[in-house]
């Protein structure tokens, strides 16, 4: 800094700045998602698990009748395997992944002190949050369809692109069958991001990654738990995790929608709360780490 | 008053409290344009948590502060417009390099900021690590990098907290000749500092904080000539000088240093001493005025009120006036 007293001045003639907008606060949390490792770890998860169902299949080249109708088509379509990894990873891995990057995103910055760095810049905290929010959501969609892609290429690969039976005995088009592999993925993105809502919220409440994390995963292994205990058959339409399988109407013919929408304004009930209550937390907030 | 009429900081009953502990109590503020105001005050004196107030990162819970008129509380990012610097140690993304890091800030700060990543890594001498991660950087990069980040706002007001800490000798140097620069260049600047060398030389005001609250705030000058006059006496007789001091009328506090003999007097009353020295056959070798020193009435100010309230004013606040200086 030896050169300081040499170099021009820094201060100018200055007229009203013109402040970034949220789109310009998402692009670079995205580049954020992007230059860490933590990222493509659950890339790798989610892609790993369908080319180790295919090789696995390959390896042992099971025939005949299955339980799952999808199984039991395993040979004979490449497309029967993105449907049977939606079916295996909606349960809890997908859920798993997205935890990790939503109950990071607050909590990691605030932790490492990154957090008053950019809140002392030209944006205000409730642009933050939605550029927070938004690139959990893009990463849990592309954690989703990069795993229904590798799922469906190895699938594909292995057994080849031909029709498929559906859940209710309809056989449908190859190309058909990938269209509706992609919407029901596209389907199951509802209560996906409904799990990145509640993970998001958490980060921001408990400020410690592993604690928004931990009770992400927890809060859906409650559910599940709540779904299995006799005599609250009743709630079930109304637990999150019943959502997860809001993609099997379309998997039928004709289309059953009545899942989805249910799906739709169930996931809100889970949703709009938490985006909210982390909002507002986000907002009054004291940071005070780093 | 218009936004550039506007003081640069004005805190106002500035009160933040965790539960039982008030870490800030009813501080008032004044930082005007063109100050280098210093704020200091002994670690835990509550100066880092006023900053943030006036970064709005922290909610008072009582009070307000304004910079350039604007409330960080209610105006959010606006109230930051011509405003920058860092709290604590600046922070960075360790996993991105240190003009990916500059790039997402200027993005954030708009106002073409980008355009002026070049020009502040040569100010701050990080041009050639400016494709290194800063997960490598030392302290003082980071420090120098704060500035940079800092600079990218071309600020009219520069919060700074501890920016010298942790820096080696030569880095504080070029940390204080880097400052001194800025406020060449018309910046007001807001320094928190507990590095009295380092304030005496860069500031006009000071704030002194201790326990939450604020014990003097004025000119530096103020401060010291408050401090009260000192003189250094050195005789041939060291003894006997200081008998024939203590005998005297109008010399007060004397002690011996070990480098000589310390008094406080007014100048008639110093005239007075030396001429009882020679009337007792002492040889004075040297009869110098001392000011006090910053460190002196710093800790004067902050020792004599640790744990009991300040002999302030309603306010808390003791505006050009020492508090706690011996009369």
């Amino acid at each position: 800094m030896s050169s300081a007293a040499t170099a021009p001045p820094l201060v100018e003639a200055r007229s009203r700045p013109r402040r970034p907008s949220t789109l310009t606060v998402y692009r670079w949390e995205l580049r954020k998602l992007v230059a860490q490792k933590r990222t493509y770890l659950g890339f790798v998860l989610v892609c790993a698990l369908p080319l180790i169902f295919v090789i696995v299949e390959n390896i042992h080249e099971r025939q005949g009748h299955r339980d799952n109708i999808f199984a039991s088509q395993i040979s004979q379509s490449g497309l029967a395997t993105p449907v049977l990894m939606l079916l295996f990873l909606s349960v809890f891995m997908h859920h798993v992944v997205v935890s990790l990057v939503a109950g990071d995103i607050v909590a990691n910055e605030d932790g490492n002190g990154t957090l008053k760095t950019i809140l002392t810049r030209s944006v205000d905290r409730g642009q933050v949050y939605a550029a927070k929010l938004l690139a959990a959501f893009s990463y849990a969609a592309c954690a989703l369809f990069l795993s229904a892609a590798v799922a469906t290429l190895a699938g594909v690969a292995s057994w080849g692109f031909h029709s498929i039976t559906t859940f209710s005995g309809t056989v449908v088009s190859a190309p058909k069958g990938l269209l509706l592999v992609f919407a029901a993925n596209a389907c199951f993105l509802i209560p996906l991001l409904t799990v990145v809502c509640i993970g998001v919220m958490l980060s921001t409440v408990t400020r410690n990654s592993a604690a928004a994390v931990v009770g992400t995963i927890g809060f859906i292994i409650l559910v599940l738990i709540i779904g299995q205990i006799p005599g609250l058959e009743s709630l079930h339409p109304y637990l999150l995790t019943d959502q997860f399988e809001n993609w099997h109407g379309l998997l039928r013919t004709p289309t059953d929608w009545a899942p989805i929408g249910h799906s739709a304004w169930v996931c809100a009930l889970y949703a709009v709360p938490s985006v909210v209550a982390g909002y507002l937390v986000f907002l009054r907030r004291d940071v005070a780490g780093g | 008053m218009s936004e550039d009429d506007a003081p640069p900081v004005r805190a106002r009953g500035l009160v933040k409290r965790y539960k039982e502990v008030l870490a800030v109590d009813h501080v008032d503020l004044n930082v005007d344009h063109g100050d280098v105001y210093g704020f200091l005050g002994p670690n835990g004196a509550g100066k880092t948590t006023t900053l943030r107030m006036a970064l709005g990162l922290i909610v008072p819970s009582g009070g307000t502060v304004e910079l350039f008129g604007r409330d960080p509380m209610r105006e959010g990012a606006r109230a930051l417009e011509g405003v920058a610097g860092f709290v604590e140690a600046p922070r960075f993304y360790p996993y991105m390099t240190a003009r990916k890091n500059l790039e997402l800030l200027a993005a954030l700060d708009g106002d073409g900021a980008a355009g002026r990543i070049g020009e502040v890594l040569d100010v701050v001498e990080l041009a050639p690590r400016a494709r290194h991660r800063v997960g490598g950087f030392s302290h003082g990069m980071r420090q120098r990098l704060g500035i940079a980040a800092a600079l990218l706002r071309r600020p009219r007001l520069l919060i700074l907290d501890e920016p010298a800490t942790g820096l080696d000798p030569a880095g504080m140097r070029d940390m204080r000749l880097l400052i001194r620069r800025l406020a060449d260049d018309g910046i007001t600047v807001l320094l928190s500092s507990h590095q009295l060398p380092e304030v005496q030389e860069l500031c006009d005001r000071v704030a002194i904080v201790d326990s939450g609250r604020v014990v003097y705030e004025g000119a530096l000058a103020d401060l010291r000539r408050q401090g009260g006059a000192g003189y250094r006496l050195r005789t041939a007789d060291e003894e006997r000088a200081i008998e024939v001091a203590r005998a005297q009328a109008g010399i007060a506090s004397v002690r011996a240093t070990g480098e000589g003999i310390d008094f406080q007097a007014d100048e008639g009353h110093v005239a007075e001493l030396s001429l009882a020295l020679g009337r007792a056959g002492i040889g004075i070798l040297s009869l110098s005025p001392e000011l006090a020193t910053l460190e002196s009435l710093f800790f004067r100010l902050t020792e004599s009120h640790a744990g009991e309230p300040a002999a302030t004013g309603r306010d808390g606040r003791a505006e050009g006036e020492l508090v706690g200086a011996e009369p």
